[in-house]
């Protein structure tokens, strides 16, 4: 009798705790969204939106690294895909509404990766690093000598359009909130697919891939699917990134930027949700800082060296770090 | 002139030769790294900055103190390889329990530093090297020239792909090299100190890139970024080969250097994709390479 009534007040003491930590984190994700909503008054409104577009970039790869534990190493060719379909659909037709043109360059994304993905999915562990490297740079290739990429100049001029043909995007401030909605959407499809049952297999195969096998679950499947939507959320934030900057480059498909996605989804925290958040904010401003400065041409050694000090010291990233001081601390 | 599929011949043998040059350099490079995978278990992302430095070295040195080539075909791999070292032993080996890809993500932080670094020393346009004397001009085939640097090229990435195959297959120490791939706790148990065979093989991978780089100085633009595409090239071959065996590593990489030159005569635009396309049907086709054994 007595030890029934102590088990249930455990259980209850354990699903009061849980509920103060949910209503904690509900309160810190609150406190975010306003500084968001803020934000744009304060600082300029397209450096910003470069924050939001790489932010997006980094939880879609997140979603495979920290998820699903496959390192890709060919982010690039999404955002690329995005951003070139996006940048060339609004600069030759004129008619199209701005969404049209993001959910087409988003569509493009998808497509491309479920053909990585079926091909790269074949081989496990550092093999899926150097084929989805390899595969990305045959796609770099293909923009550089594609007829309708501008080559080595990439695409100028894209006009940012009316949003559903009413919302004049030219406006910063309208640009922007339109950009923070399209982050937040990707952010909490993230977070939803996370904790959904199938993010739940995902992590079981990040654990201990074979063991899911012998559990019946077809691993290739849910490996795929994770692939996709991680390249279709890529996808999206380069062509919302092409909308924003009026142009689309031949850096967002080069190998250097799937390892600065790399970079921030590590630093930030690998496994996190707003790991890959942190890392964007900090990798963007960095790169934005040294630009300024004497320091510019020292942009690649520097992020070397935080790739360095990252691996060495902290693999649980900024936000993994905390968390884990958190829970040391706390209990 | 006599012409094979509309294709005069000396063009389709020139090209071919040109194809089979860069095979030597892919096979060198990609036999380093399935040395190397072969005993930590990771992948050098750094293996194009140790080629690099090994052409970059052999630059410096004759500029610096009149070193000549064949004196740089040893010391520039011994440094880099000493260099190496360092690298495994300060930082990989702190990291060696952990999950690979954090190895992956080191090697690739120590290429971008050492990369960022040495372009903007240097810059990227590139830097001259005059071949030693001996390999000036060529002789004539009958239906091709062949330079005699190019022959010796060739002649030489062959024979250090043999010794290496000659060294782990048939020498005590190679024996070790195998029994640690297969079970490296086993060996150390055994009494057998593996962390400095660790070391070793580290180093010896990483000259092997570095003796590519030595052999690419004369021939090929001599700079700070010369092996960041090289090295993507050459992931692709090793996916299509499979880390392996040695004599697969080899076979591949002459194997594709020739596809990548028939590519050039063909189909011009293709060249730079061509081995890219391979990997993609060979991954379709057989999954774990040609000469892979694992799945």
């Amino acid at each position: 009798m007595t030890t029934a009534t102590t088990q249930t007040d455990i259980h209850q003491g354990i699903v009061r705790q849980q509920k103060a930590e949910q209503r904690k984190k509900q309160i810190l994700n609150l406190v975010l969204l306003v500084l968001l909503l803020l934000a744009p008054t304060v600082m300029y409104p397209v450096f910003l939106m470069k924050i939001l577009c790489f932010a997006l970039f980094a939880v879609a790869f997140n979603l495979l690294l920290g998820y699903t534990g496959l390192l890709s190493f060919g982010h690039a060719a999404f955002l690329a895909a995005g951003s070139y379909t996006t940048g060339y659909l609004l600069s030759n037709f004129s008619g199209l509404t701005t969404e049209m043109g993001i959910i087409v360059g988003t569509a493009t994304a998808t497509l491309l990766g479920l053909g990585f993905g079926i091909v790269a999915i074949r081989r496990q562990g550092i093999y899926f690093a150097m084929i989805t490297l390899a595969l990305a740079q045959l796609v770099y290739f293909v923009f550089v000598q594609a007829p309708f990429t501008g080559g080595e100049d990439g695409l100028h001029g894209v006009p940012r359009g009316h949003l559903f043909g009413l919302v004049d995007l030219s406006n910063n401030f309208a640009m922007y909130y339109f950009v923070l909605a399209v982050f937040l959407g990707g952010y909490l499809l993230v977070q939803r697919i996370v904790g959904s049952p199938f993010g739940q297999v995902l992590k079981a195969i990040k654990q201990n891939e074979p063991r899911a096998i012998s559990l019946g679950y077809n691993v290739d499947r849910y490996k795929l699917l994770a692939f996709v939507i991680s390249a279709s959320l890529a996808g999206l934030a380069g062509s919302v990134k092409t909308v924003v900057f009026q142009l689309a480059s031949l850096n967002d498909a080069h190998w250097h930027m799937s390892g600065e996605v790399i970079l921030m989804t590590l630093l930030g925290g690998t496994g996190t949700l707003l790991g890959p958040v942190i890392g964007a904010t900090f990798v963007v401003n960095l790169e934005y800082q040294l630009s300024q400065g004497p320091l510019g041409d020292w942009v690649d050694p520097i992020l070397g060296a935080i790739f360095v000090v990252t691996v060495m010291t902290f693999r649980s990233g900024i936000v993994g770090e905390i968390q884990n001081f958190l829970r040391k601390n706390m209990s | 002139m006599s012409m094979i599929l509309g294709v005069p011949v000396a063009v389709l043998s020139g090209q071919l030769m040109l194809g089979v040059i860069n095979g030597a350099f892919y096979a060198l490079l990609s036999l380093g790294l399935a040395v190397i995978f072969g005993l930590l278990k990771i992948i050098n992302f750094a293996h194009g900055a140790m080629y690099m430095l090994g052409a970059l070295c052999t630059v410096l040195m004759f500029d610096a103190f009149g070193i000549n080539y064949w004196v740089a075909l040893f010391l520039a791999p011994i440094l880099v390889g000493c260099f190496g070292i360092a690298l495994e032993y300060f930082l990989l080996r702190r990291i060696a329990g952990q999950d690979h890809i954090y190895s992956l993500l080191l090697t690739f932080g120590i290429a971008l530093i050492i990369q960022g670094v040495l372009t903007n020393i240097y810059g990227v346009s590139g830097l001259r090297y005059s071949m030693p004397d001996v390999f000036k001009g060529g002789m004539n085939l009958g239906f091709m020239f062949l330079p005699y640097y190019r022959a010796w090229v060739i002649v030489a990435a062959l024979l250090v792909c043999f010794g290496t195959w000659f060294m782990i297959e048939k020498t005590r120490l190679g024996s070790y090299l195998r029994a640690g791939t297969e079970d490296s706790q086993l060996m150390q148990g055994f009494g057998i100190n593996v962390p400095l065979l660790i070391s070793l093989t580290y180093g010896f991978g990483v000259m092997l890139a570095a003796f590519a780089g030595v052999l690419a100085a004369p021939i090929y633009s001599v700079s700070p970024v010369m092996g960041a595409n090289i090295l993507i090239v050459v992931f692709a071959v090793v996916v299509i080969g499979g880390m392996g065996s040695i004599a697969g590593a080899v076979i591949t990489g002459l194997l594709m250097g020739v596809v990548e030159g028939l590519t050039k005569v063909f189909y011009p635009q293709g060249s730079a994709a061509v081995i890219f396309l391979v990997m993609v049907i060979v991954l379709l086709i057989r999954p774990s390479g040609l000469f892979g054994k694992e799945a």
